[in-house]
């Protein structure tokens, strides 16, 4: 069984990053302080060995032709300031003959060959390692001439602890030091995330029913760039959740009063079927359900660009193609047939970032309005005006009524002389995809004609770039 | 000349059959376990002692070999070597030649809080320590010497052999510094000391000293006025025989103190046995009856009337091995034997 690993927590991250750089620092500078330590105290105890030993060597004296030593005790006195160290000496003569030493037998060789300065080696003594120098000292007298030989050595037991005590001295401060860096940055890494944490607690006492952005206010610029972006997400959530909550409302509302007229129409027919009313009932039947079509199709074709404008990518679109696209697929000759639409578009292509989609409903809905409701003849076109692309629809009518532009795009600005197969979301649409794209809703009355446009700023470059 | 006493006082201290090189043995003790144990100590003196500790330890059968000091290092450092019948402790009162057997690596490693509590001149390498406290002094016939014509110091001493050396001719004895160690070793301490010994030695030769080995004699011939002064007899020996007769001098000018010294041979058999022995000749019971036999003196100035200046403790240091050295025990004999040559030839 695998359990699933704990989240790393940003204070152990931090933490175990500083105890791995002070770890392996204390390490290098260990070793360094260990090799230090232990070159100061051999040199510190072999300059007692090499006093004690020029000591003796001063001490030979020739007697009888006979090299003599006059041991002296202040020799000894130098070797037993490492005072737990055992001490070897030994004087030869020419040959390697014995003069006096400690022990006879006890014979500790020196290097070869052998050098007329002083000569540092180690060797065991008596099953312990110990360093020695040797001390030559040469003699031409008269009754004799030749190299008296010194060797003096000691265990190890005082350089060790000299080693030891030097390392400790200086580790000490610096596992102290160490320590306090730890708790320092202990500190600082909790005071730095002191920020991150207090925004936990808000998220986990928020309310999850609460959109409402985060307040960002004290914190640090990295923290706000997470929380802005948070809050966006958040509010594209809320307006999701508000047009969702609007289209049920919407279509709850739409759908009361056109099914409810056709219940009454459909049991006007069935009551009787063959009189001219019931006919006439399933006529209006028939032109209700139609209109209940075109209702839906509106109803969903809002709540789809709603949608689109909060989650679909801004693409590069054509706006010919648009109002080539709406022209192909409007069923104006069912709305209002006989009525001929012109298409007016340029050689150049008419960019804008927006949603194709989006933009494709909203052209279809001026459309089907100037077909509806204006005059023949209708034309659609797009252009570049400027820095502005624009995409327009004309009829050769007067426009719909000043009350009516202005509340336009509210939903259901249905008034008495809408007609029963419009909803009056046609606008609403317009208007919500022209906000979602930076661009306006322009309605002109001229001497021939009245034309609403959709004003988007230019796009640069096409989908290539 | 000086007069050689020794075979003398080896015949009347050992029956003619023994043929090894301890002067007697005695056994404490009926434990299985043996722990031998050699020493330069009379058992006379620290039969009190060993006889406690036996009583603590009824598992251990205690044998107590004495010996004489250098006789003791040659078969110490034999033992160390070829592992040959080596002892479960060794005390000796030549401490230069424990010394250079623990630096010669023969010694067994200890260590308890009473060990740890010595001070450091009377331990060393956790291997050897000094457990009694003993000062040379100069013992004199009570009776043939009246107490103000007593030699208080070394310079008293030389005063007194030149002027009134008819008295003193032939009655004067030191320790012989070739058959003792510890007579060797305070010929050693007095020669660094350089400004008296010469002298004094000349001083010993011009009116014939005698030089013997043992102090348990020289105590009792000064007590019977065979001798009217001895020098630098261990202090332990005086303080035991309790002899009204025999006076003891701290000299003023130093005093020599001497720390006998333990150890544990490193092939012990019953090395327990000896760490045992050890912890009890330190411990306060123990000390208490060194103190009655005179092992441990008390030599705070209240007691002895002694400056602190001039006391000098021998240390247990590697600078005794010195001491030890072939070239300074032949200068010191040359200079030793030198002096009654010249005296002689007189």
């Amino acid at each position: 069984m695998v359990r699933p690993p704990l989240p790393h927590s940003l204070t152990a991250r931090v933490l175990s990053a500083v105890m791995l750089i002070l770890v392996l620092g204390g390490v290098l500078v260990g070793l360094s302080i260990w090799a230090n330590g232990r070159l100061a105290a051999r040199q510190a105890y072999d300059r007692l060995l090499l006093g004690a030993a020029s000591d003796i060597a001063e001490s030979v004296r020739i007697q009888d032709g006979q090299p003599i030593v006059d041991l002296p005790v202040s020799a000894f006195e130098l070797l037993a300031q490492a005072p737990d160290d055992r001490i070897y000496y030994a004087v030869r003569g020419p040959d390697g003959r014995f003069i006096t030493g400690l022990d006879p037998d006890t014979v500790i060789a020196p290097p070869q060959p052998a050098s007329q300065s002083a000569q540092y080696f180690t060797a065991d003594l008596n099953g312990e390692p110990a360093r020695f120098v040797r001390v030559p000292r040469l003699f031409a007298e008269r009754d004799f001439s030749g190299e008296v030989e010194i060797v003096v050595g000691q265990t190890l037991l005082a350089r060790r602890a000299m080693t030891a005590g030097l390392m400790l001295d200086a580790l000490l401060p610096m596992a102290v030091a160490g320590a306090l860096l730890l708790i320092m940055s202990w500190f600082v890494t909790r005071s730095a995330l002191r920020p991150l944490e207090a925004m936990s607690d808000d998220l986990i006492r928020r309310d999850p029913y609460d959109l409402t952005p985060v307040a960002s206010d004290g914190l640090p610029r990295e923290l706000q760039v997470m929380i802005a972006a948070m809050n966006r997400f958040m509010g594209r959530l809320d307006r999701q959740v508000l047009s969702m909550r609007n289209l049920i409302a919407d279509t709850a509302h739409q759908l009361r009063t056109p099914v409810a007229a056709i219940r009454v129409q459909a049991e006007i027919a069935q009551a009787d079927p063959d009189s001219p009313a019931g006919r006439r009932a399933l006529d209006r039947l028939l032109n209700r359900t139609r209109s209940l079509g075109t209702l839906l199709d509106q109803l969903l074709s809002r709540a789809m660009v709603i949608h689109r404008i909060d989650s679909a990518p801004r693409l590069p679109v054509d706006l010919r193609e648009v109002a080539l696209e709406a022209l192909e697929q409007s069923d104006h000759e069912v709305i209002a047939p006989g009525v001929e639409v012109n298409l007016k578009i340029g050689e150049d292509p008419v960019w804008v970032r927006g949603d194709a989609f989006s933009l494709g409903e909203a052209t279809k809905n001026l459309l089907g309005n100037a077909l509806r409701h204006g005059k023949a003849p209708v034309s659609i076109g797009a252009s570049l005006d400027g820095g502005r692309a624009v995409l327009w629809v004309r009829d050769s009518g007067p426009g719909p009524e000043t009350s009516v532009s202005a509340r336009l795009g509210d939903r259901f600005n249905r008034n008495a002389g809408s007609r029963e197969d419009s909803s009056g979301l046609g606008l609403s649409i317009v208007k919500s995809t022209a906000e979602a794209f930076d661009g306006t809703v322009e309605m002109t009355r001229t001497d021939g004609g009245f034309r609403v446009s959709l004003n988007f700023p230019a796009a640069t470059e096409g989908p290539g770039a | 000349m000086i007069r050689f006493l020794i075979p003398l006082a080896l015949c009347l201290l050992m029956p003619a059959s023994r043929t090894a090189a301890q002067e007697a043995v005695t056994e404490f003790g009926t434990g299985p376990t043996p722990l031998l144990v050699r020493s330069t100590t009379d058992i006379g003196i620290i039969r009190p002692v060993m006889e406690q500790f036996a009583a603590q330890n009824p598992d251990l059968t205690i044998t107590y070999e004495q010996w004489g000091s250098n006789a003791l290092f040659q078969h110490s450092k034999t033992a160390c070597k070829t592992g040959d019948s080596p002892a479960d402790a060794v005390f000796s009162s030549a401490v230069q030649q424990m010394v250079w057997l623990v630096n010669a690596a023969c010694a067994h490693r200890y260590g308890s809080a009473l060990t740890q509590a010595l001070p450091p001149a009377r331990s060393w390498r956790d291997e050897l320590w000094g457990i009694t406290t003993e000062p040379a002094v100069i013992v004199y016939n009570k009776d043939r010497l009246d107490d103000l014509e007593v030699p208080r110091s070394r310079f008293a001493l030389l005063d007194a052999m030149r002027t009134r050396s008819d008295l003193l001719r032939g009655r004067v004895a030191t320790y012989d510094i070739a058959a003792s160690g510890l007579g060797f070793l305070f010929a050693y301490g007095d020669s660094l000391e350089a400004t008296t010994f010469g002298s004094l030695i000349e001083g010993f030769a011009r009116i014939d000293a005698v030089a013997t080995c043992c102090s348990a004699e020289v105590i009792r011939d000064v007590a019977r006025g065979r001798f009217l002064i001895a020098y630098n007899v261990l202090g332990s020996y005086v303080a035991n025989a309790q002899d009204p007769a025999v006076g003891v001098i701290l000299p003023e000018d130093y005093t020599l103190v001497l720390s006998r010294a333990f150890m544990i041979p490193k092939n012990a058999r019953n090395a327990t046995g000896g760490q045992r022995l050890l912890d009890f000749l330190l411990s306060p019971t123990a000390q208490d009856l060194l103190a009655r036999s005179g092992l441990v003196a008390r030599m705070d100035a209240a007691e002895t009337g002694l400056a602190p200046s001039a006391r000098r403790f021998i240390p247990l240091s590697p600078a005794l091995l010195v001491a030890s050295d072939p070239n300074r025990r032949a200068k010191l004999f040359n200079l030793w034997n030198d002096a009654f040559d010249v005296e002689t030839a007189r």
